[in-house]
């Protein structure tokens, strides 16, 4: 648990970074700083391993007063990650994976040992890791920071715009890849973004920060976007944010509708519907055709309109209302989680469920239980 | 070349002190233009004062400089350490901003990496910095090489034995091929040193040759 009291940074020229911050970012949860530019989240970020000292108040690790604890001890028992990697640019990939543990006096074998397996864990091939990072791409990179920040297994990691220098495909897969993984560790993490998408997506509990470093809001994404605490707070999620807010809902019982397909390769029977669902042998949903351009011969890859999105069946409402809106027949694809087609979803289906469904509620005045945060100074 | 043929061995013992007298205040300069250049990078306010004043010391006449050189050092006129220390205050004045300079070219966001892993120190600059800022510095220990190579001979005026000799007693007995070997040992001597660092700055940095190989 990293916890924050009453933290202010003020820097010499006399601009305050941070003003009276209270957070508690709680044991094995991600929690997101998210806000403008000049919000001071990078600063706060930083007072956590001592790159930047507050100028008032204090942050304890698990109780543990930072300001008392020996600087290289304690960063190097919190992983870092910053926006360019900041990879060592003389080292192979491997050596600066083994950075920390190399400075913590590991033996050779072990170091190696442990720098193969992140290599493997954050999804890269054993081959890279003789390479220099130079010869990596923007996205290998940043997992290769990933796997450096991890390789002494800290137990808190700081990462700073870790995915926002990497173009938005990219991006998407190191975000669900570091779910993915933060799913299997667990660790205490402090992220840092100005990108709310990004945020809502990622955050156990996201912060809202303003400019001037006071502390907005804090509360899970969901309770954001339904319940947020002020203008402020609500121009920042943005002005679909009621529309974002469906990802946070399971989809509830569809009613699906079977759905007639054509497998690729064959010819589509009958000319009634306007457009025909093409799929593999498997019954995987590939796109849909239009059977009177195709006429009478048989369904080529070419002729696949692929604009449409895909749902998973007990996936979110957002995930189903996106599919249904772009599908060309209107027909959203429902897909099981082997991404066999199980049937289909129109969007005033969803729309019902949707209607049906509650909004997230406040929960006893405290947007995340346990008491885990507080805040203070923001009453007025 | 007949002069060549009959004074060889003598050319070969000028070649080594010359390369000796140049050489080692290259290794000597450079071992104090590290923790000057650091000092300039470290205490940002300090760099213009350190920079400039080495920076000054090369304007300083080398004939002059060997002169005073016995003064200063308590030594003899004609001992070859005077020299030793001229050229390493010529490698310095030249090195100083070149170290500083390599230092302060390390990305901002490597140096904000290894500070954030827990580099301090002494580790730091051995284990990061100066390992990145070595293809600035070889660039600058190239130019220092030549510089020294050439300064040196001026030490034959005050009686230290170098390939300068040639120069000066060809040219005050006109014997050409004297005077030509003189120049073509020195251009050589020049030229083997520079090659020497080229070779020695691309075996330390051979992530510099992969750079845009691959995606």
């Amino acid at each position: 648990m990293i916890r924050f009291d009453a933290v202010t940074k003020e820097f010499p020229d006399g601009t305050v970074a941070v003003d009276d911050l209270t957070l508690t970012a709680p044991t094995g949860k991600i929690t997101v700083l998210v806000g403008p530019s000049g919000c001071g989240k990078t600063t706060s970020l930083r007072m956590v391993n001592r790159m930047i000292e507050p100028t008032r108040g204090s942050i304890s690790l698990d109780g543990q007063d930072t300001g008392r604890m020996d600087q290289a001890e304690l960063r190097r028992g919190i992983g870092y990650v910053i926006q360019h990697a900041g990879l060592f640019p003389h080292r192979t990939v491997l050596d600066n994976i083994g950075t920390v543990p190399r400075l913590l006096g590991w033996d050779r074998k072990k170091i190696r040992e442990r720098s193969s397996e992140l290599l493997e864990r954050v999804g890269l091939e054993a081959h890279l890791g003789e390479r220099y990072p130079s010869q990596l791409s923007g996205g290998q990179q940043q997992r290769v920071g990933v796997a450096r920040a991890l390789a002494a297994d800290p137990p808190v990691m700081l990462m700073d715009e870790p995915f926002s220098a990497v173009d938005p495909i990219v991006r998407e897969q190191l975000q669900d890849e570091f779910l993915r993984l933060q799913d299997e560790l667990g660790k205490t993490i402090v992220f840092v973004t100005h990108d709310i998408d990004e945020a809502i997506k990622l955050g156990d509990q996201v912060a809202v920060l303003r400019v001037g470093g006071t502390l907005a809001q804090v509360a899970e994404p969901a309770y954001l976007l339904a319940h947020p605490a002020d203008d402020f707070v609500a121009d920042f999620v943005g002005r679909d944010r009621g529309y974002r807010a469906l990802q946070f809902q399971e989809t509830p019982r569809l009613p699906l509708r079977p759905e007639r397909c054509v497998v690729l390769g064959e010819r589509p029977e009958g000319r009634g519907s306007t457009w025909l669902l093409v799929v593999d042998d498997d019954r995987k949903p590939l796109g849909w055709v239009e059977p009177a351009r195709v006429g009478d011969r048989a369904v080529e890859d070419a002729d696949l309109h692929r604009g449409g999105t895909v749902a998973r069946a007990g996936g979110t409402l957002r995930g189903a209302l996106d599919a249904a809106l772009s599908s060309p027949s209107r027909r959203g694809v429902v897909v099981d989680d082997s991404g066999t087609l199980v049937g289909t979803v129109m969007a005033h289906e969803v729309l019902s469920a949707i209607e049906d469904t509650d909004r997230p509620e406040r929960d006893e005045g405290d947007p995340v239980r346990g008491g885990a945060v507080t805040v203070a100074g923001d009453e007025a | 070349m007949d002069w060549l043929a009959s004074n060889w061995r003598t050319v070969g013992e000028l070649t080594l002190s010359h390369l000796y007298l140049a050489g080692v205040p290259l290794l000597l300069g450079l071992a104090l233009s590290v923790p000057l250049g650091w000092t300039a990078k470290r205490w940002r306010g300090s760099y213009a004062a350190v920079v400039t004043s080495t920076g000054l010391l090369y304007t300083i006449p080398s004939l002059a400089l060997f002169v005073i050189m016995p003064l200063v050092l308590g030594t003899k006129i004609l001992d070859p350490v005077n020299v030793l220390v001229a050229m390493t205050i010529y490698t310095v004045a030249l090195l100083t901003r070149t170290v500083a300079d390599g230092l302060m070219s390390v990305p901002d966001h490597v140096e904000q990496a290894a500070t954030a892993m827990g580099y301090g120190g002494l580790r730091r600059l051995f284990g990061v910095e100066l390992p990145l800022a070595v293809p600035v510095i070889a660039a600058g220990l190239r130019v220092a090489a030549v510089s020294n190579v050439s300064i040196v001979s001026i030490a034959s005026v005050i009686g230290v034995s170098q390939l300068g000799d040639l120069l000066l007693d060809g040219y005050r007995r006109i014997i050409w091929g004297e005077l030509l070997t003189g120049i073509v040992a020195t251009l050589l001597l020049a030229l083997l040193l520079d090659a020497v660092i080229q070779l020695g700055s691309r075996a330390l940095t051979p992530w510099q040759r992969v750079a845009g190989g691959r995606p």
